[in-house]
């Protein structure tokens, strides 16, 4: 009251439910030098400009090879050969697309490499899952030690087994059983015609990755979700049990469903670095074998790429294969990265 | 002390022969049990295809081998002949593997700080956070595998505009963001040699490769950064530190899981990379003429293997002994 009195405060009552308050105010300008004129504001200022700048910039360096590659798309060959064309074609033209689509087979190989990733992308997310769920959730002997073989499957480069993989998928046996049932042992009486299965050039050498969890970065999968599984509080579970529930009904009515977000996330990645995968397509993929996205690159005969600017011309032929190759992940994409950025989120992986 | 259950099962032991032969199992066996059928196809694949894999992969490195008509192939052991030969016959091997790992060394760390950096910003509340953090992660859907191949004989962007070199992340001379030419001349007064100011400025001419290649890390930095709980922050606030300390205080302690896990897996993600330039020369081998190279390709990338092991186990033990891990319960 005190206080109210000094600085001149008047209030009156306007009606049953509201007062009026009048008090001498500070003046305009002086409000707005002490809150915009100082140290804190202007620095605040230069870190959100500073910040945004770069950001900005960042994002430049990341979606400036997409523009130019799309724009470089469009050119006609004339456009190569015109100096003063950088991004904007003068003549466009939609001749590479159609080439491309029509003579690589882009189609066939859309189809059949869609049904490849989506049926891959599928197993793998629902075995990493099953795997993850039981490193996350439950104590059994030798747990870590598993846990750190899958590390183990993780950190040792595709690459190192690349002689070996091919040689295990084109021989396909497991333990000698074929070798076996072939007559290997018994002269005389043969049941399968050859001692070994030749799995190249079918999808079943990925199929069989992915349904035991050791296909491409499944690793990095298992862990991801492990960390995951290891947030959801046990009481979840275990008032399921208590209500009667076992522990796969469980998993399927009340983990899945929880996890829906994380899923999509493991999802997409498995599902775009399995589109994009040229490694174990060229390694278990002749010619002969189903058309997939890595057989699309390559120059379609009808465009003539030997004049002046020739090897600007190709390359921009192969970046517009690129871009076919990854125009569907680009549109999924879209829709998804609100699912991955919170799926990521929420795994809070810690340690 | 008298237990029901222990009694009953008594009684039925002297009536003799039980029809149901029900064992009681604990709950923690039963979850054991639960736990290994979850894990089971993992083991199978393992026991079944990786280990076949891995020990063929050993084998092939101590071996020649032969194919023959028909698809099928003999091996004959060697022994360490195709180590010896990567080693001391062939010319660049050991020449690539020691500039590689150098690379490595200088790279990872910058893919670290920078990814943290981001991650830093991105979990900042500003105008439009949502559209870089779409942005940013494009890297990791798109640019891997195929498009990374393309992107590597790219030499397009390079002749068409004074930014071209950002395109493949390529050194071109003429295009490039700074040149170290320049840097040089600033900072040859100084006592910084030269070879540090021509690696600062591979950095940044690189920088679309390690924008590129900081896709994953920082989403485990963005997520272990949204794991901190933001009651420490607002204490910190009220107390008075600045941003600054509460950097150094707070956020780095909080993250150093994270970043041992980063330095994990960007040093396995690199030298898996395609664009790792020991991985290109052991392929190279791998598809030369005949099938000696396919051997000697595998004993070179085994002893990669057991050298980035090396560093992996060296910068762990480093690492967990600075890692702050905090207690949630």
């Amino acid at each position: 009251m005190n206080k109210a009195e000094t600085t001149n405060v008047k209030v009156t009552k306007e009606s049953k439910n509201s007062i009026r308050v009048e008090f001498d105010r500070t003046p305009l300008l002086d409000r707005i030098r002490a809150k915009y004129f100082t140290m804190y504001f202007v620095k605040r200022v230069a870190w959100y400009l500073f910040r945004f700048l770069l950001l900005l910039g960042i994002s430049y360096i990341i979606l400036f090879p997409f523009i130019s590659k799309i724009s470089s798309s469009f050119m006609s060959p004339e456009d190569f050969v015109d100096v003063t064309v950088s991004l904007i074609p003068r003549h466009p033209t939609l001749d590479t697309y159609e080439a491309i689509i029509v003579e690589n087979a882009y189609l066939k190989a859309l189809l059949n490499t869609f049904i490849l990733a989506v049926s891959c992308a599928i197993l793998q997310t629902f075995v990493c899952c099953l795997i993850a769920y039981g490193f996350a959730k439950f104590k059994f002997k030798g747990n870590n030690l598993l846990f750190a073989l899958v590390l183990f499957t993780m950190i040792v480069p595709h690459s190192t087994l690349k002689l070996s993989l091919l040689m295990e998928f084109r021989n396909f046996d497991i333990l000698g059983i074929f070798n076996f049932l072939g007559g290997g042992v018994i002269d005389g009486i043969q049941i399968l015609e050859n001692t070994y299965i030749k799995l190249t050039n079918t999808y079943w050498p990925l199929w069989i990755l992915s349904a035991t969890g050791l296909a491409f970065k499944n690793g990095l999968y298992i862990y991801m979700l492990r960390q995951f599984f290891k947030g959801v509080p046990d009481e979840l579970e275990e008032s399921a049990y208590v209500d009667g529930s076992g522990v796969f009904r469980t998993f399927v009515q009340i983990i899945l469903p929880l996890s829906i977000p994380m899923l999509i996330t493991v999802f997409m990645f498995a599902f775009s670095w399995q589109w994009t995968d040229n490694f174990y397509t060229d390694l278990f993929y002749t010619t002969s074998g189903p058309t997939l996205m890595t057989d699309i690159v390559a120059i379609p005969k009808t465009l003539d790429t030997s004049f002046a600017g020739g090897s600007m011309y190709s390359t921009a032929i192969t970046n517009t294969c690129g871009m076919l190759i990854i125009a569907p992940l680009i549109l999924i994409y879209v829709f998804a990265q609100k699912y991955i950025i919170q799926g990521i989120e929420r795994s809070g992986i810690t340690g | 002390m008298n237990f029901p259950a222990a009694t009953k099962g008594k009684g039925k032991k002297l009536r003799g022969p039980v029809k149901e032969h029900h064992r009681i199992v604990s709950l923690d066996k039963k979850k054991a049990r639960a736990g290994w059928i979850f894990v089971l196809p993992f083991i199978l694949g393992f026991l079944l295809i990786y280990i076949p894999v891995i020990w063929q992969s050993i084998s092939f490195s101590f071996s020649e081998i032969n194919y023959i008509q028909g698809g099928g192939y003999i091996t004959e052991f060697v022994g360490l002949d195709n180590y010896k030969n990567a080693l001391f016959t062939d010319a660049s091997y050991v020449t690539t593997l020691t500039s590689g790992l150098e690379q490595m060394i200088l790279e990872i760390p910058a893919i670290i700080f920078f990814s943290l950096f981001v991650a830093i910003l991105l979990n900042q509340k500003m105008v439009g956070r949502a559209a870089f953090r779409a942005i940013f992660f494009i890297p990791v859907i798109l640019s891997t595998g195929l498009i990374a191949e393309i992107d590597a004989g790219n030499t397009l962007s390079d002749q068409m505009g004074s930014a071209g070199s950002i395109d493949t992340g390529s050194e071109n001379a003429a295009a490039e963001i700074v040149s170290s030419v320049d840097i040089q001349s600033l900072f040859s007064n100084m006592l910084i040699g030269s070879e540090l100011a021509t690696t600062v400025t591979g950095f940044v001419n690189n920088i679309f490769d390690i924008v590129n290649r900081s896709g994953v890390q920082m989403l485990i930095f963005l997520a272990g950064l949204q794991g901190i709980s933001p009651a420490i922050y607002e204490s910190c606030q009220m107390e008075g530190a600045s941003a600054w300390e509460t950097f150094w205080k707070i956020t780095l302690p909080m993250i150093s899981p994270m970043i041992l896990v980063n330095f994990v897996y960007t040093i396995i993600d690199s030298f898996t990379a395609q664009s790792n330039k020991v991985m290109q020369y052991i392929d190279s081998v791998y598809s030369q003429a005949g099938s000696s190279g396919q051997v000697i390709s595998s004993a070179m990338s085994w002893m990669y293997f057991i050298v980035v092991i090396a560093i992996v186990a060296i910068v762990g033990l480093i690492a967990s002994r600075m890692v702050f891990y905090q207690r949630k319960d």
